[in-house]
């Protein structure tokens, strides 16, 4: 196991689900929390990474917080822009650029009914000439015919694919902060019978659209052995960008989570079968479908065999999603920073009913957009 | 499909929906290098000539590489159910499009289909496809 000489020493989540809270409020919450997790204070941060804010996302917490950085990032790639910054972070404490780095998101979605089904669409883009005049759901339309095309292509069925949603809220059930928390289990005659928005997926295929937001905080590995929590190493990431367009990526079924993962995996010095658990975005239960594959957890086209017989539900071989997923936890809209969260608490043990035993290693994976761009963190810990 | 709102053209793709009037689908091609590209560009993104592009009408025919059915569109007033679609033109490049003058249930991945176009108020139109005549 190779590291980085990086560590992340401080995870926590803002309030959960609908908050009335505005999206600074959020982001102070799980900022807080990090920091006390961390045993640290606003006055030892001089790195930042966020967005989601405002068109000065880094800038505009700087000002909120009080702080000048010394470093900050503000890539705008959707649910993988906080594992892009778990790299970037890495870099910059290596090269002395800053020392404590907090990378942070949050999003009142839910309260302030903020999402539109259309999404964000810019009229000087390609897009706005050449796809939205048809009217998809932006992103659930891309997701579906990736479905329909991962269906038609491998011979597998609906029924099939509703298991990723069921696993996930056998997950939620074990997570008192899950938004499905209590919601009781679901089944794959529930899944096929909600209601179809676009069509092979049906609304319980989609994710949460609630508020919510996380915070995750970086050092070097040598000072993080002086604090508080067991620290999680940073032991590789990667990353790939793919496409804005619907029309871009020429196979559907095959995305750029296949480079992403081998590059941080090699970075590692591990291959997938020395990772633990698992969080990877869980948009939509096909994506689910398309990055465990491309992972390489199993074979093209074998994921939705693979993870029939209780596989990626609590108990099961292949711990998946353990807080329940965007599908049945959270899903603020960049899920991707709660991704670390949980693996972080993974690792340190922290997990109580959920805990997978004796997790040493851990991989989360974020997708952002349309299957647009895709970043895998890998961490471990000692012990 | 109702015709709907599509913003103007611009220098780049200008070509391509001046065509759209005669009721032509154009692909851009590279004089260079033969590569094919949609939507248009100021480069090529097969060999990175900015100089050697040009449009050229299409058959107008493709294949289906797949579809959804929308039930709940973004767009108020819009009738639903209606089909999304990724169609392979026979020249290679892939376009978002609808799938008309067929049930939305009917439609399968690798249908062929042929292109058909929706007027649209400023004298442009809009292409969209349907079942290629047998």
């Amino acid at each position: 196991m190779n590291g980085t000489g990086v560590a992340i020493v401080g995870a926590a989540e803002s309030d959960l689900g609908v908050t009335d809270q505005p999206i600074l409020g959020l982001q102070t919450q799980a900022i807080t929390r990090a920091l006390d997790d961390a045993g640290l204070a606003l006055r030892d941060v001089d790195g930042l990474a966020t967005t989601g804010i405002s068109r000065f996302s880094a800038t505009q917490l700087a000002d909120w917080l009080g702080i000048q950085p010394k470093w900050t990032d503000s890539t705008f790639a959707g649910g993988s822009a906080y594992e892009m910054y778990v790299a970037r972070a890495a870099q910059a404490i290596r090269a002395g650029q800053a020392e404590t780095v907090l990378v942070s998101f949050a999003s009142n979605q839910r309260s302030a009914r903020s999402r539109s089904l259309g999404g964000v669409v810019e009229a000087h883009t390609p897009e706005a000439q050449f796809e939205t005049p048809y009217a998809p759901l932006y992103p659930l339309s891309y997701y579906a015919m990736a479905a329909q095309r991962y269906l038609h292509e491998f011979g597998a069925t609906r029924e099939q694919l509703a298991e990723i949603a069921v696993a996930a809220r056998e997950w939620a059930l074990l997570n008192p902060k899950a938004f499905r928390y209590g919601a009781g289990p679901l089944t794959v005659e529930d899944v096929l019978a909600a209601p179809m928005i676009s069509s092979p997926l049906t609304t319980a295929d989609c994710c949460l659209v609630t508020d919510g937001g996380g915070a995750v905080v970086l050092t070097s590995s040598e000072r993080a052995r002086d604090l508080r929590k067991t620290p999680v190493e940073v032991l590789g990431y990667g990353e790939r960008t793919t496409n804005t367009s619907m029309t871009a990526v020429d196979n559907l079924t095959l995305t750029g989570a296949v480079g992403s993962s081998a590059d941080a995996l090699a970075r590692a010095g591990l291959s997938i079968s020395d990772i633990d658990v698992i969080e990877v975005y869980d948009s939509f239960t096909i994506t689910v479908a398309l990055t465990l594959e491309a992972l390489g957890v199993c074979g093209r086209g074998e994921a939705l065999d693979f993870i029939q017989d209780g596989r990626i539900r609590p108990g099961g071989q292949l711990p998946l999603n353990t807080n329940g997923g965007g599908l049945s936890y959270c899903h603020p809209g960049q899920y991707g920073v709660l991704l670390l969260v949980e693996a972080v608490r993974q690792l340190r043990g922290e997990c109580g009913p959920r805990q997978v035993a004796g997790a040493r290693t851990a991989l989360a994976h974020g997708t952002g957009g349309i299957l647009s761009t895709h970043a895998t963190v890998i961490l471990g810990v000692d012990r | 499909m109702k015709a709907p709102s599509v913003p103007p053209a611009d220098v780049v793709t200008a070509g391509w929906w001046d065509a759209t009037r005669e009721h032509r689908l154009a692909v851009q091609r590279c004089a260079e290098c033969s590569g094919v590209q949609h939507p248009p560009r100021s480069l090529c993104i097969h060999c990175g000539r900015t100089d050697t592009l040009r449009f050229d009408t299409a058959a107008g025919t493709g294949v289906v590489d797949s579809f959804t059915v929308v039930y709940r569109s973004p767009v108020p007033d819009t009738d639903v159910p209606y089909v999304i679609a990724r169609v392979r033109l026979d020249e290679g490049v892939i376009c978002l499009t609808r799938l008309e003058n067929a049930e939305p249930d009917a439609w399968r991945i690798g249908d062929r289909v042929a292109v058909d176009w929706v007027d649209l108020d400023d004298g442009r139109a809009l292409p969209v496809f349907v079942p290629a005549p047998r």
